[in-house]
């Protein structure tokens, strides 16, 4: 009840192709995340979906029907955006109930769907107030309710929780997933911060200048991203790139290591280096090494270090471990 | 920075300014009570003397008060509901993209540029005139009569008049006020289901009610005093069918030469714009508030 495919999706701006050519399929019940940097298309490509754009070429199938050119309200989908959107002078009940009112329903059973959809988000209490006299997390669930309430084949979140500050988001992250378990409902979920698409997705998509780079589960883009860009993109410290002959000694152009892939010793290892900064998080600390022969590399250690400043150290790479990339940036397997 | 020092240097700083604009209001105001109660008529100079409130009652009972009360009114809401109503519209048609948008914003600001007495004239001259009026050649080009706006129907003609320039004013402030409506809340009301009249009525209606009281609130100050518009075409004509309270308190003062009597109709007059104020700070200043 609510897969999407998208069939040499296209879109261009006159002149400009935001999104040149794009297939994809999402899966019933599936959660979707869109990742990229900004200006990547993601956010074209989920209006593209709700129907806020037109499509310059290629076809939208819902559920199996050609949606492309269907009016936003016909497809059955629902949207929370990344200003929430609430309508401000209505109650946090009327703009939950503001879509059902739309579709024509009788007020018993309009009041009866708001009232669950309270229930769900927990939002019971604050049925009366406006928009105004909620939290950014209330409004947010606000905006989720507005969703929910009409049931919707499949809901989409364009950067929902990109206004909220670090803790809430974290809290809201665990809450949309929850609600994904719940509802069993295919959630498409568009953001620029990957550690929001490893933590929630069943399978990412990421996307760079309209195009997609790799789609596949979180852990398979982690462990084997196609390229050098899904390769850089996913993992936080970001992925050490070594060029030259180091990497021509194992028969690529570029080699990538991730810095929890790199082991330090006092002396000895592959690499020599000294210590630069070091960011300590309690739990992990990122080391910056300046190496002899390979540049500036990040590692990943315990929290527990006890090296300083200018300290003289070894790194050995877990040969496992290593990615290997062409001229062109594709992986070699 | 609040300290006793800065804030008695602040005090004795804006003292000149208050005490002006004060005076400013007061002596005028306090001479027209004072000549309100006077029997001070210029064609009789020198025969001023104390008659209390005779002149009150003289104008109060004046048949013509009642008709000008009447029209004022008649004049306000007439103006306020073509110019709400129109001023919505032309709002919507102007924030749709379309090719030459500048210039035609500009051509329909134009009226609010041209004076009273010019744009009156041009409507009493060359649209309403039964003999050359674009109007009466419209009338007899599809056989009909022409209708003489001006004395058939002064008071309807005036607030079309009225009405014609201030529809600019409204038109650009409901505009602004149109554009500023988030972008995704009308995103969000189209996936919602909401059609056009809907997110009409829903969404971008609440979203005006501000900038339209404000519309209302500023243009019933001016509309109250509506004067050159009824001068240059009717003079209040025929009889007192155009005649506003403006007109009147003109009319005695510098057509009958009474000052004690324009002076007692001039006080009646802000005594009624109060309770105008007052009823729509009531009705509609609540939308202002937060």
């Amino acid at each position: 009840m609510g897969s999407i495919v998208l069939r040499q999706v296209g879109k261009a701006f006159g002149e400009l192709a935001v999104i040149p050519s794009i297939d994809l399929e999402i899966a019933d019940g599936e959660f979707v995340v869109f990742v990229g940097p900004s200006g990547c298309g993601k956010s074209t490509l989920l209006r593209l979906i709700a129907g806020l754009e037109d499509a310059t070429s290629g076809h939208i199938l819902i559920n199996g029907q050609d949606a492309t050119d269907l009016p936003p309200a016909k497809r059955g989908l629902s949207m929370v955006f990344q200003s929430y959107a609430l309508y401000p002078h209505m109650s946090v009940r009327a703009n939950i109930a503001f879509p059902l009112k739309m579709a024509g329903l009788p007020k018993h059973e309009i009041d009866a769907k708001v009232a669950t959809a309270a229930a769900t988000l927990n939002l019971t209490d604050y049925l009366d107030r406006k928009p105004k006299q909620l939290s950014g997390g209330q409004r947010q669930r606000v905006a989720i309710g507005r969703a929910i309430v009409r049931q919707p084949s499949a809901f989409l979140f364009d950067e929902p929780l990109s206004n909220l500050d670090a803790a809430l988001r974290v809290q809201m992250r665990l809450e949309i997933s929850e609600l994904h378990q719940q509802l069993g409902t295919t959630m498409i979920y568009v953001t620029h911060d990957q550690v929001e698409a490893m933590t929630m997705a069943d399978k990412i998509v990421v996307l760079n200048r309209g195009n997609i780079e790799q789609v596949g589960s979180p852990l398979e883009l982690y462990r084997h991203p196609d390229n050098l860009f899904v390769a850089g993109f996913i993992g936080s410290p970001k992925m050490n790139f070594i060029t030259g002959p180091e990497a021509a000694r194992l028969g690529a152009h570029t080699i990538g290591v991730r810095p929890e892939h790199l082991r330090v010793t006092t002396d000895g290892g592959l690499w020599s280096g000294t210590v630069g900064v070091a960011e300590h998080l309690g739990s992990d600390t990122f080391l910056h090494i300046q190496t002899d022969t390979v540049g500036t590399l990040t590692v990943r250690t315990s929290g527990e270090v006890s090296l300083n400043h200018g300290d003289h150290i070894g790194l050995t790479p877990d040969a496992a471990a290593i990615h290997r990339y062409d001229q062109k940036g594709k992986a070699i397997r | 920075m609040a300290t006793k020092n800065s804030r008695a240097a602040a005090r004795l700083l804006v003292a000149p300014s208050v005490i002006l604009l004060f005076l400013w209001m007061i002596v005028p105001l306090g001479l027209t009570i004072y000549f309100s109660f006077l029997r001070y008529n210029l064609l009789m100079p020198g025969t001023e003397e104390w008659v209390g409130v005779l002149n009150y009652s003289y104008f109060l009972t004046d048949p013509a008060f009642f008709a000008a009360l009447f029209n004022t009114l008649a004049i306000v809401l007439g103006v306020l509901l073509i110019t709400v109503v129109g001023g919505v519209l032309i709002a919507l048609l102007l924030d749709q993209p379309i090719w030459g948008q500048g210039i035609v914003r500009l051509l329909v600001l134009a009226p609010f540029f041209v004076m009273p007495t010019v744009s009156a004239l041009v409507w009493k001259n060359m649209f309403m005139n039964p003999v050359n009026g674009l109007l009466a050649w419209v009338q007899t080009s599809l056989g009909m009569a022409p209708h003489d706006w001006l004395a058939t129907t002064p008071l309807f003609a005036i607030i079309i008049i009225v009405a014609w320039q201030w529809l600019p004013f409204s038109a650009l402030i409901l505009l602004t006020a149109l554009q500023s409506l988030d972008e995704e809340q009308r995103e969000a009301a189209e996936l919602d289901g909401a059609g056009p009249v809907s997110r009409f009525v829903y969404i971008m209606l609440p979203h005006l009610s501000r900038a339209i009281t404000v519309v209302i609130l500023i243009q019933t100050i001016f509309l109250l005093s509506v004067f050159a518009e009824i001068l240059v075409t009717t003079n209040g004509g025929p009889g007192t069918e155009s005649t506003n309270i403006a007109y009147l308190v003109y009319a005695q003062a510098l057509l009958q030469f009474d000052v004690g009597g324009a002076s007692a109709g001039g006080i009646v007059a802000v005594v009624l714009a109060n309770i105008v104020a007052i009823f729509l700070m009531r009705m509609i200043g609540r939308t202002l508030e937060t």
